[in-house]
This record gives C-alpha cells, structure tokens and sequence, in this order.
C-alpha cells in the first residue's frame, strides 16, 4: 500500500506524515495480543452497602460514600491506614475535577492509587479487575471501591450534554429516549429475528422479583409481581413495559480488593477473582452492526478462559438487567444458551434462588433497585454475599462460583468476573 | 399538521456534521465519504475511522432504505415529544450499507414493522433547521 498522504486541517496543503503499514486486523479481533493474565491472587474482601431508597432523605453523595466506605472496610477488618487505592464511580449528578482525592482526604486513605473509573453500568465490574491488576503490579495492596447516588444540588443528568456528541447531534433530533428507547429497539430486532415474546421477556421481571421478595433490603421486597402484571403496566418504548425497566433510586455500595494473604487474613471466605474481560463495543448505537450480538461474547468469553470454567460450572449468574431484554441478551452472548434462545431459556428455567440457574438474587436492579451506578455494582455483592454462604433466605445451595456481568450504555460497555468461593 | 406541534429540537451540527446538516435543508440526505478508502461512515467523524484521512467529501444518498430496529415512543419529557407521541424511533439501515437514527411517519405508528421499506423525507424543526426522517415506500418501488 502506498504510503497515506494528509492534510492538515484547515490548511489546503498536503502534508505527508508517514506511512502506515496495512494490517489484517478485523471487527472480531482488533488487537491481536497474548492471552490476558489470569488474575488469581486477589480477593473481594469486603463489602458495604447502603440499600435503594426511592427518597433521598437528604442524602448527598458524599455522605452515603462515607457511610458505605466505613461499612466496607468494618466488613473487611480494615482501618483507612490499610487501604492504599481508592476507585470511584462517576455520578449522575456530575462530581467535581479531583473528586477521588477529595473523597480520599475524607476517608482518611493516603492511597498510592486514585482513580475515577468510568464505564458505565460496568464500571463496578470494571474496578474489580483495575484494582486486582493495579494490587499484581504492586502499585497498592488494598482497594477500596465505591459507587454512589446520593442527592446533590446539581443534576447533571438534565444539564447540556457534549453536543456534538452522538447523542446530542443525531438522536436528540428524533425524541431518543436514550436507554428506554434504545433496549426497546434491541428487544424489538430481538423479537424479529428470533420470536421472543412479551410474555418470555416478562418471566425475567418475574422471577426476579420473587427473589427480591426474599430479600428485605430491596426496594420492591414486598410485592410479588405476575407475568400478567408486567404485561398490563403501561408501555413506555414498545416492546418495553413499565415493570421491564429499572426504577432510579438513591443508594451506595463499595466493596474492597485485596491480594490473597489480606484475604487470608480476614474475616470471611475470601472471594477470589479467577478470570475477568471487558469489551467496549460502540456508544451510537448505529455502531453496532448487530444490536442482538453484544460485547459479553468477548468479555465472558475471555473470563471463561482465564479462570478455566464454563457457563455449566457457573452457580450463580448476576447479570446486569437495566431492562428485561438485557438480562436475555447476557445469557446467550456468556454461552447459557444458543443465540436467539435466550427468550425460551428465560421461560423453562427457574431463575430464583430455588431455582436451577439462580440469577439475580438480590432482586436485581429491576427489584432491588438502580442506585446510579451503585445498582451494577450490587451484582458484585450480592455475588460475594453468594459466595460467602450469608444469604439468608436466598441463598443458593452450595453456590462455589458466579459469573457477575456489567453492562454500560445502551449494551456499549461489557465488563464480565468470574469469582469462585475461596479457602478451604 | 405538524406545523401546529412544537417545534422538534434542531440539531446542534458538529463541523464535520454540518454538511449532513446544511444538506438537508435542501432536502438532500448526505453521507460522509471516504475518497481514499471508497468507504461510507455515519454518523459523520472527524476523519476516516480506516485510513485517517482528513479529507472526506459527502455523497448522496438514495434516501432508501429498511427498517432494521423501530420502537414506538409513548412518553417523553420534552414538550415537542411529548406533543407527538406515540411516534416511531427506528433504526434504518440504507441501501448505501449505513445506518441512521430517525422517526417513520405518516403512518400508523403501531403498523411499522422491522424490514419494512422506507423512503426519507424532510421535516422541518428549530431554528430553520430541517431533519431528515422516513416514511413507508409506495408498494412498487425498490
């Protein structure tokens, strides 16, 4: 090939600045690479959580951050001179410049690691991994996690987006909804190409709500829902119904990564991350070439890999469910079942905690509720509260590993754990 | 009957967005083309997303296409929304081989169907601004 030949904007001379080779990379594979490291010497030690509530009460930000840190590292058996890396999440709100040293200086840390990650649904998933790997490259031994929504002055979610964004310039125009809108438009294609039906999406709202039933903390914990229920709540964005969609909520989780003689050390089963992957497939969804195929093929596929399992071994799925659609697409894309089947899979199978591919105990988000981006990182707890054998009334028999899945954006941003009950 | 809703919302045009923009008041619907790759990209970037290069030019577009993904709409916060629903949000695949985001109207909305044909058309909105949008192609045509 030729070398390329540039101009530099704004200017009407070309400028050569050098060839680049040709390569033979593909959609699939964009950077071929060495297998990604298993990460098998770091643990969940520590979890806090500050339950979904539809009422702020008061509560800003800052202030359910702290109350979540101090539970976590209580949790943990931690005091703040032990932790050494601090990771938080974004807000709807829109938190200020420095806001991790901020938050860092409150809670007493003087970290080594200080970070704002941000990957939408999948930024819980996504700081296990940043943290496990920061703790492997001995940048920080402890760190502390925390995703929080709490009630501030500014509400960022409502003010001007970057408008030459996609979303300001070629979907604001056409009444996007944004999410609402754009599952429905992936339940609808799912519909089409594969015949999944309202009543097959409904059954994931079902089952999930029973088991937020048996979960006191969550937001709909006392209110059984019927598949007749989700189909007579109003439509919002056809196919979607009212009771497929999460309801936004107030509320603060944070959990503490630790290499495995910190674990060791605590006081309860450690557990262990034994594989992880995470793919960023588009933000537009014009981007997608197909909005029934999502990043979780290659992010699960890639935590199957590294911890050595398949979805068979898999005892519990805590499966990111913005929508209902969601929780169906997760199953087929990690390998539960064959593409397209996921609606049938869905209706055969008993996803409670009693059921036999327990899924979402907590409730979900769709019943426990979406605290911001606390909600996702409620699937990163609930599995850990699994995995340590504390869940009560749901607790799933024997529950050794569970695939938990982040999901950000509409379907944009996959990040996908494997953790396994670690000690004896 | 659209000129007694609200208006939509323009669009706030990006540089390398504003010829997309500017052609559509002109009730042409435009893509961004790569002259060195021969290759179509929207929504309109920067620059070539294969080769890089700067200096992309526009081409027109048969404005046909099928329905690859439609919702239909039935709340929303903003009044010119809110004043139309139910519409329909769809994704269109054209037969140029993109994608865009858009509305199918002057039709019911409950009747649009994935893989239906449709043909664009112009509505106006904001500021003089005008949005391309689709509606179903007369049965016969390709």
């Amino acid at each position: 090939m030729a070398p390329l030949v540039f101009k530099t904007s704004g200017t009407g001379d070309p400028r050569p600045v050098g060839s680049i080779p040709a390569t033979s990379a593909t959609s699939d594979d964009p950077s071929p690479r060495a297998p990604q490291r298993t990460t098998l010497d770091t643990a969940i030690i520590g979890i806090g959580e500050v339950p979904p509530r539809r009422r702020s009460d008061g509560a800003t930000t800052l202030d359910l951050v702290a109350r979540v840190a101090r539970d976590a590292m209580l949790d943990a058996h931690l005091r703040p001179t032990d932790v050494d890396g601090l990771l938080l999440s974004p807000t709807f709100t829109g938190a200020p410049l420095t806001v991790a040293s901020m938050v860092a200086d409150l809670l007493g840390l003087r970290p080594s690691y200080c970070d704002v990650v941000d990957v939408g649904g999948a930024t819980a998933t996504g700081m296990v991994w940043r943290a496990a790997a920061a703790i492997e490259a001995g940048v920080c031994r402890s760190v502390l996690c925390v995703l929080a929504e709490g009630a501030d002055p500014r509400s960022g979610i409502h003010a001007p987006s970057w408008p030459a964004l996609p979303n300001g310039q070629w979907e604001r125009p056409y009444g996007s909804l944004g999410p609402n809108s754009g599952y429905a438009l992936a339940a609808s294609r799912h519909a089409y190409e594969f015949g999944t039906t309202d009543e097959q999406r409904a059954k994931v709202a079902v089952d999930q709500r029973t088991n937020a039933c048996a979960n006191p903390t969550s937001l709909f914990a006392d209110t059984p829902i019927t598949v007749d229920d989700v189909l007579g709540s109003p439509l919002v964005c056809d196919p979607l119904h009212l009771l497929e969609i999460v309801m936004p909520c107030f509320g603060a989780t944070a959990f503490i990564v630790a290499p495995a003689d910190v674990a060791a050390a605590g006081p309860h089963p450690p557990v262990v991350l034994r594989g992880f992957g995470e793919q960023i497939t588009h933000s537009s969804l014009v981007s997608l070439p197909d909005l029934t195929r999502t990043g979780i093929v290659e992010s699960a596929g890639r935590a199957y890999a590294a911890a050595g399992v398949t979805p068979a071994d898999i005892d519990l799925v805590s499966a990111y469910d913005c929508y209902t659609i969601t929780v169906i697409l997760t199953l087929e894309d990690a390998g539960f079942c064959a593409k397209g089947q996921g609606g049938p899979f869905v209706a055969d199978h008993d996803l409670t905690f009693a059921g036999d591919l327990p899924c979402n105990t907590h409730g979900g988000q769709l019943s426990y509720g979406q605290a911001g981006l606390a909600g996702g990182a409620s699937h990163v707890t609930e599995a850990v509260v699994q995995l340590r054998g504390a869940g009560g009334a749901r607790q799933v028999p024997d529950c050794r590993l569970a695939l938990v899945n982040g999901n950000g954006g509409i379907l944009a941003e996959q990040c996908t754990l494997v953790l396994e009950r670690g000690g004896a | 009957m659209s000129d007694a809703l609200p208006p939509r919302p323009a669009p706030e045009p990006s540089d390398h967005g504003a010829p997309y923009w500017a052609a559509a008041t002109e009730h042409r619907l435009v893509l961004q083309h790569c002259p060195r790759c021969d290759r179509l990209q929207h929504f309109p970037r920067p620059w070539c997303t294969e080769c890089l290069a700067d200096d992309l030019d526009v081409v027109e577009s048969s404005g046909r296409g099928t329905v690859y993904a439609a919702t239909v709409v039935r709340r929303h916060p903003n009044p010119a929304f809110a004043a139309r629903v139910p519409y329909v949000l769809a994704l269109v695949d054209l037969d140029e081989g993109v994608r865009v985001m858009s509305n199918v109207v002057g039709c019911d909305p409950e009747s649009v169907r994935v893989g239906q044909r449709v043909a664009v058309g112009f509505e106006p909105a904001a500021d003089g601004t005008v949005v391309p949008v689709f509606a179903p192609a007369d049965p016969g045509s390709p």
